[in-house]
């Protein structure tokens, strides 16, 4: 294989892989029911991979990435219901016809995302001064600020929530007859791991990563970690708005309870479970969390029992989660050949163990 | 106008000392380990069940027990239960996981998870169906001019400033308070000293659990209906007082405990109730933003 040939490789994997997925969607072998699992792999992936940057990667400790998520759902699907959705409960009429949305959906999705950037403001500047547990707080106390705000919010529906999103997307498919959902959530999820990847192989990824192992002599030498600090936030908060928006559009119903305490703790629970600081770990975590999620929903109440019963069993035989702070490469070697990873910080991965502050 | 904020005034006492009793059971573990015990609020919860089956085993079996020999005979068992189930869970979960050295915020995960198991558990093990707690002490009104003050009201707030004294006591004079303050300073030369580490910690989850006994029993006999996920979100924001006030210091957690409280029940006094958390937290934030390290916390200078 020659140098050029490789570049493509695992784009090339993956592009087909999603060409692959929406045909089968849309020769009905993937139902309605498998279709809403992957899409909910997709927006776990994006929530745990971009929680990943603050809490594993800087090593922060954040607990509110349920309100982020919640500012993006809310922003998209507002957007959504004014632009795309005749008898909207907000307006009334559509201010464009519907099917610009075809267009347009991906750029409501994003919207949402840069809306939760803007709120994150909020958590990553006290972030230059507090940190730790105290961080840890303001974070939760976010959560709960932007949950009851919505709560109180008129436009928004209050407690009821907002609903109807659905119609922008069966108007997708009227022009277009696609699963839409399923190719967006896929496409931004990649985009999000990619983006991520990059940010974290980059000179802005090591600062970042600079902040987790010693805030201080990171500043010493020369790291600007206020600047990094402001990057990690809000950077993970926007894919967060991208995944609330995504999952908005998915259900066409939101309301500010499925944004509390419990959105945040599932991606914790992801991140710690794929190891912190590790992309491929986030992914994975967040297949087998959704998928174990699935699996069980048999067993109906006792699931949550179950599923923190293995939790705590996996943290008791690999404390440092399933990839600890190695990726997919360090697993599998051959896997090198893959992707042009820079050989200094695999090794630097790999001599350290567990990471973060004590 | 000035009789309805003194009666708010002593609610705001009530709903803030249960607050407190459960924020210093955050603190007292935080101070020694520095792990936010996420399954304390769940612990608080458990308890309030204990209380409930204890009191119906001996009204079954000792129709004779009533009033306060009651009270005293559940306190007493259900903080020894309690306290059984804190120690157990650190045992089983935690220590385990600290001998292996994991970072520190697996532990935070673990607990999250213990909370998840209690709250979860109860519900597969009892059913959807919320209980009504017995009300074990005979009710006494006492009316000053408009006020209206419950000797149940006056218990709570006298209970938790004297959870407070004891543990102050505890924390600042005894032995074993020494220990614990002398593990949150430095764990490495710690066993170093001949202090048995182990025993200290156990010893710290045994008086927390057993502190959320007492707020536990208090509260269901003050606010009656129990049900499983009872205490996640009191206990999440019992937590963040503590912070506020400054976690590590319990004179802070209690302080905290009593300003969160105080002001959720001013503002519903004068607002609609579901501004209750925006302002509260709202507030809390920006005395976060003033003081990063709450009302008592001490800024720790870390060593390159």
């Amino acid at each position: 294989m020659t140098d050029k040939s490789k570049k493509f490789l695992v784009p090339g994997i993956s592009a087909a892989f999603m060409v692959v997925i929406v045909i089968l969607a849309q020769l009905d072998i993937l139902n309605n029911y498998y279709q809403t699992i992957l899409m909910t792999i997709c927006i776990n992936v994006i929530m745990s991979a971009s929680l990943n940057v603050v809490n594993g990667y800087m090593g922060e400790f954040s607990c509110g990435h349920g309100g982020f998520m919640a500012v993006g759902a809310y922003v998209s699907s507002m957007l959504s219901l004014i632009l795309f959705c005749p008898g909207n409960s907000i307006t009334g009429k559509a201010l464009l016809p519907p099917e610009s949305a075809i267009f347009l959906f991906p750029l409501v999705i994003i919207i949402g995302g840069l809306a939760s950037m803007v709120v994150s403001l909020l958590v990553a500047i006290p972030s230059f001064k507090t940190r730790d547990d105290y961080l840890a707080i303001i974070t939760i106390a976010m959560n709960f600020i932007i949950t009851t705000s919505l709560n109180n919010i008129k436009v928004a529906g209050e407690s009821r929530g907002l609903m109807g999103m659905k119609s922008a997307l069966s108007r997708m498919s009227d022009v277009i007859d696609l699963p839409w959902i399923l190719i967006w959530g896929m496409i931004f999820a990649a985009f999000a791991i990619l983006a991520i990847h990059r940010l974290m192989t980059s000179t802005l990824g090591k600062g970042i990563s600079a902040v987790r192992y010693d805030e201080i002599s990171a500043e010493i030498m020369s790291v600007n970690t206020n600047k990094m600090k402001l990057i990690a936030f809000t950077f993970s908060s926007g894919l967060a708005g991208i995944a609330g928006g995504l999952f908005a559009h998915m259900l066409g119903f939101i309301n500010p309870a499925s944004f509390g305490i419990m959105k945040s703790t599932e991606s914790l629970v992801m991140v710690y479970l794929g190891g912190m600081g590790s992309l491929s770990g986030s992914v994975l975590s967040a297949f087998i969390f959704t998928i174990m999620l699935e699996l069980l929903r048999p067993a109906q109440i006792l699931k949550w029992v179950i599923i923190p019963l293995m939790l705590i069993l996996i943290m008791q035989f690999r404390p440092e989660g399933i990839m600890g702070q190695r990726e997919l490469p360090d697993v599998f070697p051959k896997l090198k050949k893959l992707f042009s990873v820079n050989p200094d910080l695999v090794r630097h991965s790999a001599g350290e163990g567990k990471g973060g502050r004590s | 106008m000035l009789s309805y904020l003194v009666q708010n005034v002593f609610n705001a006492l009530q709903w803030g000392s249960f607050y407190s009793m459960i924020a210093l059971g955050y603190c007292l573990v935080y101070g020694v380990l520095r792990l936010i015990n996420f399954a304390h609020g769940d612990i608080f919860m458990a308890s309030c069940y204990f209380a409930f089956f204890v009191i119906a085993g001996i009204t079954a079996h000792f129709a004779g027990i009533t009033g306060i020999p009651l009270f005293v005979i559940t306190l007493v068992v259900t903080m020894a239960l309690t306290a059984l189930l804190g120690v157990g869970i650190e045992r089983v979960a935690y220590r385990p996981l600290r001998e292996k050295g994991a970072n520190r915020l697996y532990v935070v995960i673990t607990a999250l998870m213990i909370g998840f198991i209690l709250e979860n558990g109860n519900l597969a093990l009892l059913g959807a169906s919320s209980r009504r707690f017995p009300d074990i002490l005979p009710k006494i009104i006492w009316k000053v001019g408009p006020v209206t003050v419950t000797n149940l009201k006056l218990l709570v707030i006298i209970s938790a400033f004297v959870v407070f004294a004891i543990l102050q006591f505890i924390v600042q004079k005894t032995t074993l308070g020494m220990s614990m303050r002398a593990i949150s300073y430095d764990k490495f030369a710690i066993p170093l000293m001949g202090i048995p580490v182990n025993t200290v910690i156990t010893f710290t989850f045994a008086l927390g659990s057993a502190l959320a006994a007492i707020a536990g029993i208090l509260f269901g006999m003050s606010y009656p209906v129990m049900d499983p996920y009872m205490g996640m979100i009191i206990g999440w924001k019992a937590f963040i007082a503590a912070v506020v006030g400054g976690i590590g210091d319990i004179r802070g957690a209690f302080l905290g405990g009593f300003m969160l409280g105080i002001i959720e029940i001013l503002v519903t006094a004068f607002l609609p109730s579901s501004y209750k958390d925006l302002i509260s937290f709202v507030i809390l934030l920006v005395i976060l933003t003033f003081k990063p390290t709450g009302f008592f916390g001490v800024a720790r200078s870390t060593k390159i």
